[in-house]
């Protein structure tokens, strides 16, 4: 079996690892690293749970190879928190009642933080749009959409400070 | 925005409670923002062998011959399972509840009866070698007809899907091959009626699709128990099921759940942990079984798709006086819990609503589908579509309005119900009320009047069922509120008594030999023709 040697930031940490040049991101993420925060839904790219960032980029880990992190950062739900502090986005999906199984809530929040990142006002349909690529059998999105606009609405129009 | 109405049943309830009606923070979203959350294949398990199983691309067919020469010689293979392999090869969910004959193989024998069904089961280092090795099994199947509509496997000729039960259908009580319910005198009823309506309502599986597949995590734990970590929704009902297709007692497993990525029902027939701790205890090492996507949609057993015929006779006023059903509920090729599905939907037969003349027939059928479960409501739910659905047809044949009817016909507190147990802490007509009230859908004064716990009882019933009464207290049919509904419908038609007719010709004929008494499910006198008085209560509780 072919090994190639990678070695990326994990949520700003390090790591340097023997991959198998089949693996996928999601693979060596779950089980050579330990974060089991992005979850298998499909294998096939087309639900969304495995959802991670990839220079903030949104990433669908299970179709993505292992080798092509190499170099990169890489970011999870493991990470998204501030220390002991919860992110807003983490705060507002409490308080919206964003999940129920909470299998599809990884790739969410990290859908929505890189949404917010690139545009920090999105109107409803962005945010929408941003979510489109990860299935919720739960919720029926309406409180997912909720929580993401209720993080920009907080910050303000792009006019305040507040 | 939820909007709590205090004011309906006010007197029934105490409002001094600290939680009840008001929202509160789930226990486990705080795990599921951070991603602690555990589902069953997050826990820590030192390298796991992988089970996947070969499956039969056959919807029916004999297996002649199963030849694992060539995947035992792949690399990574360390154990294959075969149906000799599993203590007790042969097991019902139910059978848990003495409720049911073991009818399902952990891995098939001798013949397949869907496609899926698992075959065989190779054990390997990864994934993708357990894979290779599974493509290189050999089967010889010999492929045998097979059926797909429950009223064909109903009807002579089909072909036996599961021989715990050779008509194709399951056994309640031992002896028969439906539920019924029989209440008052359905062809009486339907000599009086103004109107007859027979339709035919159709449910296609539903797959519930869970963002997490079905799967487990078997290990060896250091004190001689199995250790299980799994997707299900119904952890006790698992650890015994698996105890008894493993033949161990119960306390030799330790199954660890609860924490469910989507279940729905899906997630409560035991598909993977049986096999899993077989494979932990012949190989003395972890052992995953996952489902992937395509396993999920296509074995994972969906809602069981219903067939329901309803024959309603109606009269001019407004009320239903005899509904007549058959319903028949696809099991698959296994029961699971298809069975419980019959009986449920035999409770919730005919509907919230008052009707004197009850008479219905509930099968749960075997064909060579995928074995479906429960699904949010099975029995019910699907059921009520149609029901519902009727409810409007009816009320479109009377030129009634849609609402005013189902509360012209809805329970009242103190009717006889078809179970012959009397209706208590009726609540649709506040629910139908409320609702026209929510979507400013107009409705007369009269029928904002009217109450769960007002005018029900032995009187109320009588009086539906009887031919020349007239309603007191409740407008006619004939002056509809408001034109523009029913121009939303087609014009009221009068029977459809000749479309209704040839589709009983086409039935399936009564398959059972039945015994002189009748066996309603909760009755505990005769039925028949027995005088309206005496069955709708001049008795008291």
């Amino acid at each position: 079996m072919v090994t190639t040697p990678i070695q990326f930031t994990l949520n700003g940490v390090t790591k340097s690892l023997m991959c198998e040049a089949s693996a996928s991101l999601l693979d060596v993420l779950r089980n050579d690293l330990g974060d089991t925060t992005p979850k298998y839904g499909c294998g096939q790219g087309t639900c969304g749970a495995c959802t991670v960032l990839i220079d903030g980029q949104p990433i669908l880990s299970c179709i993505f190879l292992a080798g092509r992190v190499d170099a990169r950062s890489v970011e999870t739900l493991a990470g998204v928190h501030d220390g002991p502090n919860l992110h807003p986005l983490q705060v507002a999906f409490m308080e919206h009642f964003a999940a129920q199984c909470g299998f599809c809530t990884p790739g969410m929040i990290l859908a929505a933080k890189a949404l917010l990142e690139k545009n920090a006002y999105p109107n409803r349909e962005e945010v929408i749009d941003a979510i489109s690529g990860n299935i919720c059998r739960c919720t029926g999105y309406e409180p997912i959409v909720d929580a993401i606009m209720s993080v920009a609405e907080r910050r303000g129009s792009p006019g305040d400070r507040g | 925005m939820i909007d709590f109405r205090k004011d309906i049943f006010s007197d029934e309830r105490d409002d001094n409670l600290n939680e009840i009606g008001k929202p509160t923070q789930r226990q486990d979203m705080l795990g599921h923002v951070t991603g602690r959350t555990k589902y069953f294949d997050d826990h820590l398990v030192a390298n796991p062998l992988h089970l996947k199983a070969v499956r039969s691309p056959h919807h029916h067919a004999r297996i002649r011959s199963i030849d694992t020469s060539a995947a035992e010689r792949l690399p990574g293979v360390r154990c294959i399972l075969r149906g000799g392999d599993v203590p007790v090869n042969i097991n019902t969910l139910l059978s848990l509840l003495q409720f049911g004959i073991d009818d399902e193989p952990s891995l098939a024998v001798d013949k397949v009866r869907y496609v899926g069904e698992p075959v065989a089961a190779i054990i390997a280092e990864s994934e993708p070698e357990a894979l290779a090795a599974v493509s290189r099994v050999r089967v010889e199947y010999e492929p045998l007809p097979a059926v797909f509509d429950v009223e064909e496997a109903l009807g002579s000729g089909a072909p036996e899907v599961n021989p715990a039960y050779p008509g194709n259908a399951f056994i309640y009580h031992e002896k028969y091959n439906h539920q019924r319910l029989r209440f008052g005198d359905v062809a009486q009823g339907f000599s009086i009626a103004d109107h007859v309506l027979e339709e035919r309502y159709q449910m296609s599986p539903i797959e519930h699709a869970p963002t997490e597949t079905n799967g487990c995590v078997a290990a060896p734990e250091n004190d001689g128990r199995y250790i299980c970590y799994t997707c299900t929704q119904a952890l006790f009902f698992s650890l015994d099921t698996a105890a008894k297709i493993l033949d161990v007692p119960s306390n030799k497993l330790h199954f660890v759940g609860g924490t469910v990525g989507g279940g729905f029902g899906g997630k409560v027939d035991t598909l993977t942990e049986p096999l899993a701790v077989l494979g932990a205890m012949k190989t003395g090492r972890a052992v995953r079984y996952v489902f992937n996507r395509q396993e999920e949609m296509q074995v994972g057993s969906p809602r069981g798709a219903e067939r329901i015929y309803i024959k309603d006779g109606v009269m001019n006023d407004g009320r239903i006086v005899a509904r007549q059903m058959r319903v028949y509920i696809d099991a698959g090729a296994y029961t699971r819990l298809s069975s419980y599905a019959g009986h449920k939907c035999t409770a919730h037969l005919p509907g919230p609503y008052t009707i004197p003349h009850v008479h219905t027939d509930v099968y749960c059928v075997y064909t060579n589908r995928t074995p479906s479960t429960a699904m949010r409501g099975f029995g019910v739910t699907g059921v009520d579509f149609a029901l519902e659905v009727q409810m409007d047809k009816l009320a479109r044949l009377l030129g009634m309005d849609p609402i005013e009817f189902r509360l012209l016909n809805a329970y009242r507190d103190g009717d006889m119900k078809a179970h012959r147990r009397e209706a208590k802490n009726c609540a649709l007509i506040e629910c139908c009320q409320v609702a026209a009230e929510k979507t400013n859908w107009p409705i007369r004064e009269a029928f904002k009047q009217m109450s769960s716990r007002k005018s029900g009882g032995a009187q109320r019933v009588e009086s539906l069922a009887n031919p020349s009464s007239i309603l007191s207290n409740t407008p006619q049919a004939s002056q509809p509120l408001a034109e523009e509904k029913l121009a939303m419908g087609a014009a009221p038609s009068t029977t459809q008594r000749a479309a209704g007719s040839a589709l009983h010709a086409t039935v399936v004929p009564s398959p059972h030999t039945e015994t002189s008494r009748a066996n309603a499910v909760t009755a505990n006198d005769g039925v028949g023709s027995a005088r309206f008085s005496s069955i709708f209560g001049k008795r008291r509780r």
